[in-house]
């Protein structure tokens, strides 16, 4: 009787429930084919070192991404993991990425501000010494860290690769102000800038410049770098970057289910069993 | 059978049927029950193991100029005293000397030190009984004295007398120059 | 259990204990051998889902404490951290904000069990309170959880609900200034939200053995809701109710298990991703979804104080339920038209939970303009929220109290057997009746 109460409100939800159409909406990205969705969906290892070299060549000059360390590159899962290195601070390739940059440290015996090469223990080293800096060298707009931003994002890496791939020039009648740059997939409302016909298109403005370029970053596998290519990778690689994890947790996750499944199929027959004397 | 038992506690073990099929589904879904337990404690435990951050702790560089013939420095190293001394060569004598002597972790004062540099005694500096550090060029050898419960080390880091079960640990490093090492 | 006990101590140990505490009795005569009405459908199995669900939040939620940094610079990447570097810490983390999801759907569906069989009448008032103090301190829990990570979400949402009691006249601002410890939401407000966080569940816990004991001193309701009224009309609840409840709460964890492995921010909200800001408040701020009908009831009122008072008289007026309810019938299954009013409930609890979630202007048929009245647009979430907000009240206030006068129920069975002996004798032998499709 509660389940047809159940499914009644089931049905006044989906009639109150029309698609909210509120002026200003960003568009909807396009879902892309990433490797990693769906309940078995993995890592594309390629695709995560494409999306570190995009992340390092294009990305990192004005975002940090204060929640990784060189050694998360090479550990199981990440981009640059080696099975003959399971201890991540060995892998050498992460050793030799490490040292390519410059750590600020304090000289233990003098004091003194130094810099010296990075190990894989070493955090990503942040672009700005800290957030005025960040905005005075952006317009006054501060470049979010990336850790996590394809889980703090409505559609997590189908948005970061709409969005990276998605500037247009901006429709007749949009008057954008200088620094900004039109993005039907930014968030935002775009009305009171909006002196054409009718509705003022979907989007926001954005102060970041469009970043990728055809062959900006050369992909060392030969996959042609296209500027869709460039954002689908550097998405995947942000998604790996904010849920690192993923892999072991899917894995677990599935031998859970399995144990699960088995263990209600035990219980229910034992409690057939118990119970196929009494009448009730 | 149904019938006889209506509005009875019937014993679901006093039905007909193979007794033994019976018995092994309960016993099965009870250790399924128990082993969802067991495995699910796993992650619990080991959460409380070392992180991975934890185990990617740097390394240490140390510039050996600092320290005066005969000195010690004390640096801090994976959350522990690191000992950086300096042998006189009358101190790696008599630990050379007492290499035959009786002790409770007999060990040769060459295989403390890296070759050639005798003159360099690189220890953990946590007592190994309790975990207290030990005093400086204190205790009757002259090496180290732990103030806690009187374990007397020598300038080798040999345990010699007290309740301290074994020597002062070696912890792995390198020699870069002449005048730096790495530890780690 | 407010009867004799049948508790035999079996061996010179047992009995040495039980003439010193006598717990091993206690929990004979509480979990083995109690007596449970054999009709229980499996709309009862949540009180055990509900305790698995809480020694879980327990559980994981000790260890978080493990690793959590209570400081306003430390604390989101601290949570961080827990789900990159801690051995299996993704897991702990995700089975605790998933479990506080878990915890709330089996909490709601236990409530509506409650409000449909009539388990709250006489003589269970005790019991019913019991569980809503239980609820009240979980929602309390629930919040300040939520604000632990530090996240934009946690942070504005701290601000909102600490808010609410600014409304309070004469002593507003300044309760409001003693729950933050300064003058806005920071690091103080943070470190006695996680101090309160912690102590919290261990209240519920204690709650909880108060409401088993009110629960065993009566002895459970029933889908007919019917008394009990001789042994025949009882099992022991071990090993009947052991196996059927731990069966439950098996697929039950299957459900869990679905977010927690394959979709484990479903529930959440990707703002809460992003370390909290003082300075921008996120565009849509929603709580969680186990608050959003008191969010929309909250919404429904243009007047501050007035919103506060109806969200908090929403939760009131469970706590007088069995003595507005004049029906001497239990179960809804004997009142038709009571029963057509608490699906309606039903119905506007869950409406009431998505116009929380949504835009309070937006329009809920698109394209249609009406009219404005009381400060907002007819055809809008308010108006909608509202018209839900009246009928909440209403069937508590107005039905429940009316209708148990007026209506005729439908007859009810001479005791809990009597059904059974009604149906076509002679089950074949062998041949098990199908609780699942009972109730």
């Amino acid at each position: 009787m509660l389940r047809k109460g159940i499914a009644l409100a089931a049905l006044g939800l989906a009639l109150v429930a029309g698609p909210a159409l509120a002026a200003g909406s960003a568009k909807s990205p396009e879902p892309v084919d990433f490797s990693f969705k769906g309940p078995f969906g993995r890592f594309d290892q390629g695709q995560l070192q494409r999306g570190y070299k995009v992340y390092r060549e294009v990305c990192a000059a004005c975002h940090g991404m204060d929640l990784l360390s060189f050694r998360n590159l090479g550990q199981k899962g990440g981009p640059f993991y080696d099975p003959a290195y399971p201890n991540p601070n060995d892998n050498p390739y992460v050793k030799t990425i490490a040292a390519e940059y410059q750590i600020n440290d304090i000289d233990s015996e003098t004091g003194d501000v130094i810099q010296r090469p990075g190990t894989s223990a070493d955090a990503f080293p942040n672009p700005y010494p800290n957030e005025a800096a960040a905005r005075a060298g952006n317009g006054g707009a501060m470049p979010p860290d990336l850790s996590v931003m394809a889980k703090a994002r409505k559609y997590g890496p189908d948005y970061i690769h709409a969005l990276m791939a998605g500037y247009v020039d901006p429709p007749a009648g949009l008057q954008v102000t200088p620094g900004q740059y039109y993005n039907p997939y930014m968030a935002g409302d775009t009305t009171p800038f909006w002196t054409g016909e009718g509705h003022a298109p979907k989007g926001g403005f954005i102060a970041m410049p469009p970043q990728l370029a055809a062959d900006k970053v050369t992909f060392d596998d030969g996959t042609p770098s296209t500027i869709d290519q460039q954002a689908k990778d550097v998405a995947a690689f942000l998604y790996w970057a904010a849920e690192p994890k993923m892999e072991e947790r899917k894995a677990f996750g599935f031998g859970a289910m399995i144990y699960l499944v088995i263990f209600a199929g035990l219980l229910y027959a034992s409690y057939r069993r118990i119970w196929r004397n009494v009448a009730h | 059978m149904a019938d006889t038992v209506v509005g009875e506690n019937p014993d679901p073990h006093a039905a007909g049927e193979d007794p033994n099929r019976r018995d092994f589904i309960h016993i099965a879904a009870g250790a399924a029950a128990v082993g969802a337990v067991g495995v699910m404690a796993w992650p619990f435990i080991d959460q409380m193991n070392p992180s991975a951050d934890t185990l990617a702790l740097a390394s240490v560089e140390f510039d050996l100029s600092k320290v005066a013939l005969g000195q010690q420095v004390t640096i801090k190293w994976r959350g522990k005293p690191l000992f950086i001394r300096k042998r006189t060569d009358k101190e790696i004598a008599a630990a050379v000397a007492d290499d035959t002597a009786s002790m409770p972790d007999p060990q040769a004062d060459e295989a403390r030190h890296k070759p050639g540099k005798a003159e360099w005694m690189i220890l953990i500096g946590a007592c190994t009984h309790l975990g207290c550090v030990p005093t400086f060029a204190g205790g009757d050898y002259g090496g180290w004295f732990c103030p806690c419960h009187g374990s007397h080390y020598d300038t080798s880091g040999r345990i010699r007398r007290g309740p301290a079960p074994t020597n002062l640990p070696v912890p792995d490093y390198e020699f870069l120059s002449d005048t730096k090492v790495k530890v780690g | 259990m407010s009867g004799h006990s049948t508790y035999e101590p079996k061996t010179g140990f047992e009995r040495w204990l039980d003439t010193r505490l006598p717990i091993v009795r206690l929990g004979w005569d509480s979990i083995v051998d109690y007596p449970t009405p054999k009709n229980l459908n499996y709309w009862w199995t949540f009180g055990g889902i509900l305790a698995v669900c809480l020694v879980i939040q327990i559980a994981t939620g000790i260890v978080l404490a493990m690793h959590y940094v209570p400081h306003v610079d430390y604390a989101f990447s601290s949570v961080e951290r827990i789900m990159r570097d801690v051995n299996y810490g993704w897991l702990v983390r995700y089975m605790h904000s998933n479990g506080a999801s878990m915890f709330f759907i089996a909490v709601y569906i236990h409530m509506f069990r409650g409000l449909y069989y009539g388990s709250y009448k006489a003589p269970r008032e005790v019991l019913w309170i019991l569980g809503f103090i239980i609820y009240l301190l979980m929602m309390a829990t629930a919040f300040m959880g939520y604000v632990l990570p530090w996240g934009q979400m946690s942070f504005h949402g701290a601000v909102v609900i600490t808010n609410l009691f600014g409304a309070l006249p004469l002593v507003g601002e300044a309760i409001t200034t003693w729950l933050w410890g300064g003058f806005a939401v920071d690091n103080a407000t943070l470190n006695r939200f996680f101090s309160l966080h912690f102590l919290l569940p261990f209240m519920i816990a204690g709650v909880v053995g108060l409401h088993i004991w009110a629960l065993h001193v009566p002895g459970n309701n029933n889908p007919i809701g019917v008394n009990v009224k001789s042994k025949a009309d009882t099992v022991p609840f071990h090993p009947y109710y052991t196996v059927k409840d731990g069966f439950a709460i098996v697929l039950f964890l299957i459900l869990f298990a679905t977010f927690l492995f394959f979709n484990p921010n479903a529930l959440g909200h990707p703002d809460n991703y992003i370390p909290a800001n003082p300075l921008v408040t996120p565009a849509h701020i929603v709580p969680e979804w186990y608050f959003l009908p008191f969010y929309a009831i909250l919404r429904a009122v243009p007047d501050k104080l007035g919103g506060v008072l109806l969200m908090f008289g929403a939760i009131a007026v469970l706590f007088v339920l069995p003595w507005l309810d004049t029906s001497k019938v239990r179960s809804m299954r004997y009142r038709p038209t009571g029963k057509l009013y608490f699906l309606i409930f039903a119905l506007a609890c869950i409406v009431l939970g998505y116009c929380g979630g949504q835009l309070p202007d937006d329009k809920v048929i698109p394209g249609l303009s009406t009219f404005i009245l009381i400060d907002a647009d007819l055809n809008s979430f308010v108006w909608l929220s509202r018209l839900a907000t009246l009928y909440y009240f209403a069937y508590f206030l107005v039905v429940l109290p009316i209708l148990g006068l007026t209506e005729t129920p439908t007859a009810q069975p001479e005791s809990i057997s009597t059904p059974v002996l009604s149906h076509p004798a002679g089950l074949p032998a062998g041949a098990v009746a199908a609780p699942e499709k009972k109730g």
